[in-house]
């Protein structure tokens, strides 16, 4: 059993490191594995294991307090977990080396409550981020400011503080505020769930769209529709665990879980 | 009843009173409001921080200025302050600190620690939403504190913070202990020269009342106009 560490070394360490996740190379940009959190004596997240490639949506869903919106939260590390590893487009989250602020700059996120700066005009808002973290000069991150508004719809809206504008208008001013930093991957944390029912179309379009175009998307949702029509798989979880990992279509018509049938019924019954 | 009162002393000496007293009573409460609200703006940040020693820290000098009367901290300041500065500097002697400049510093301290009891109410106003939001963005402690959170808590708490300066602007008249010539100073001057002890304290009154009555409306204004549309 004497290998010459030489030549052994490079040949038993690649399909070591490339086995438990072999699309690392081509496509995956989020991996979490084995990701658990604790608050206390509380386990939020129990072993979470999941992928998200390039170009794929994921929706994550399941009932309240499973610990979908936490495990988002792991992603960019607004929230720690304490064991497992998140490597998103090749940083390791969960590393004292990982320069967090960089690694955020790169992934966007959009949240429940839109959490537009309130005191800075629409434009401002979405300069902002751009001009100060990226070092972008002000002419460049407008110009790409307003070409963000008129995608989402919103142009005539720029000079207007956020609190002159709708709910819906205001998540799609955070959608193009993520978008302003040309993340390689999208994060949504039950974007709908704060708005008024009218509202919620006019955002899942803009989302929609977006996944359309290509976008890396993770989104944590409980608008099935919306699942059904752009998500390629979903995540179901269930009391801090990853019940279901399957193809958008073996979720919704072949279920394998109790838990997930109990969900899809009680969703989809109304 | 005003028949014995000569309230012409009054005009003759306003040159003196607002040309000096007044210049040097504004030019204090403004340079420690301030300095005031930039230091207790750090302790606020301080007690709020996650490190317990900068938290402990912050508390007790808060609570310790609070629980000092400001005429107690300008005496002790203004005799202490030299030696501390030669014992900093190394210096065999006493360092020269001039009256107005143990003033400027001492209000400063003593403001400071009303004026971060404000500012961490402030803070404690904004949504965690809002920091979470400035982090995701890639922005750094310092980038989301400086242009997404103090300039919104600074916002809600302007009309308190400006509340807190027009006290500190009665309480610059405590600097007569320090023979300092506010507009106090000036006035009471005036009136032990002239034997006009009345009017001119009347008139004092007067002026002090007249410019934080119309100070206070302003900010009452102020605050209807700036609240933040959520």
């Amino acid at each position: 059993m004497t290998t010459d560490p030489m030549t052994s070394a490079p040949m038993t360490s690649a399909p070591v490191t490339s086995a438990p996740q072999p699309a690392a190379a081509g496509g995956s940009m989020i991996a979490i594995e084995a990701v658990s959190k604790w608050y206390g004596e509380f386990r939020v997240l129990s072993g979470c294991s999941t992928a998200v490639s390039r170009g794929e949506v994921v929706v994550v869903c399941g009932p309240s307090g499973s610990g979908k919106s936490t495990l988002l939260k792991c992603v960019n590390a607004l929230e720690t977990f304490q064991e497992g590893q998140i490597t998103v487009d090749g940083t390791r989250v969960r590393d004292r080396a990982t320069n967090l602020p960089r690694l955020r700059a790169r992934v966007g996120m959009v949240f429940q409550h839109f959490e537009l700066f309130p005191h800075l005009s629409v434009i401002d808002n979405l300069t902002l981020a751009p001009r100060k973290v990226l070092g972008r000069s002000k002419e460049a991150a407008t110009k790409r400011g307003l070409d963000l508004l008129a995608r989402v719809g919103l142009s005539a809206h720029a000079q207007k503080h956020p609190g002159q504008l709708s709910g819906g208008q205001q998540q799609r001013v955070a959608i193009a505020r993520a978008l302003a930093m040309d993340p390689v991957v999208m994060l949504f944390d039950e974007p709908t769930s704060a708005l008024d029912p009218e509202m919620v179309g006019e955002v899942l379009d803009v989302m929609v769209e977006l996944a359309r175009d290509g976008m890396t998307m993770m989104v944590v949702t409980h608008e099935m529709g919306f699942a059904r029509k752009v998500a390629d798989r979903v995540v179901f979880m269930d009391r801090g665990e990853i019940v279901e990992d399957v193809a958008k279509d073996t979720f919704f018509d072949r279920p394998r879980s109790e838990r997930a049938q109990q969900f899809l019924s009680k969703i989809l019954a109304h | 009843m005003f028949a014995n009162f000569d309230f012409s002393v009054i005009g003759a000496s306003l040159p003196y009173l607002f040309g000096q007293g007044m210049v040097f009573t504004l030019t204090l409460t403004a340079l420690a409001a301030t300095g005031g609200i930039v230091f207790g703006t750090l302790l606020a940040m301080m007690r709020l921080s996650s490190i317990p020693g900068l938290t402990h820290a912050a508390k007790l000098y808060v609570e310790l200025m609070r629980s000092l009367p400001l005429v107690l901290v300008i005496f002790w300041f203004y005799f202490l302050v030299p030696y501390i500065g030669a014992w900093a500097t190394g210096s065999a002697t006493p360092i020269q600190v001039g009256a107005f400049s143990s003033a400027l510093i001492t209000f400063t301290l003593f403001e400071a620690a009303y004026f971060a009891e404000i500012m961490r109410a402030g803070i404690q106003s904004i949504p965690r939403g809002q920091t979470a939001a400035a982090r995701a963005l890639g922005m750094s402690y310092a980038q989301t504190m400086r242009l997404v959170v103090l300039p919104q808590a600074l916002r809600n708490m302007l009309p308190l913070l400006l509340t807190q300066t027009i006290v500190l602007f009665q309480d610059t008249s405590l600097v007569y202990v320090l023979s300092l010539t506010d507009f106090l100073g000036a006035a009471s001057k005036v009136a032990q020269r002239d034997g006009r002890l009345v009017e001119m304290y009347l008139f004092a009154a007067l002026v002090y009342f007249a410019v934080c009555f119309t100070a206070s409306l302003l900010v009452r204004r102020l605050q209807a106009r700036t609240a933040i549309v959520r």
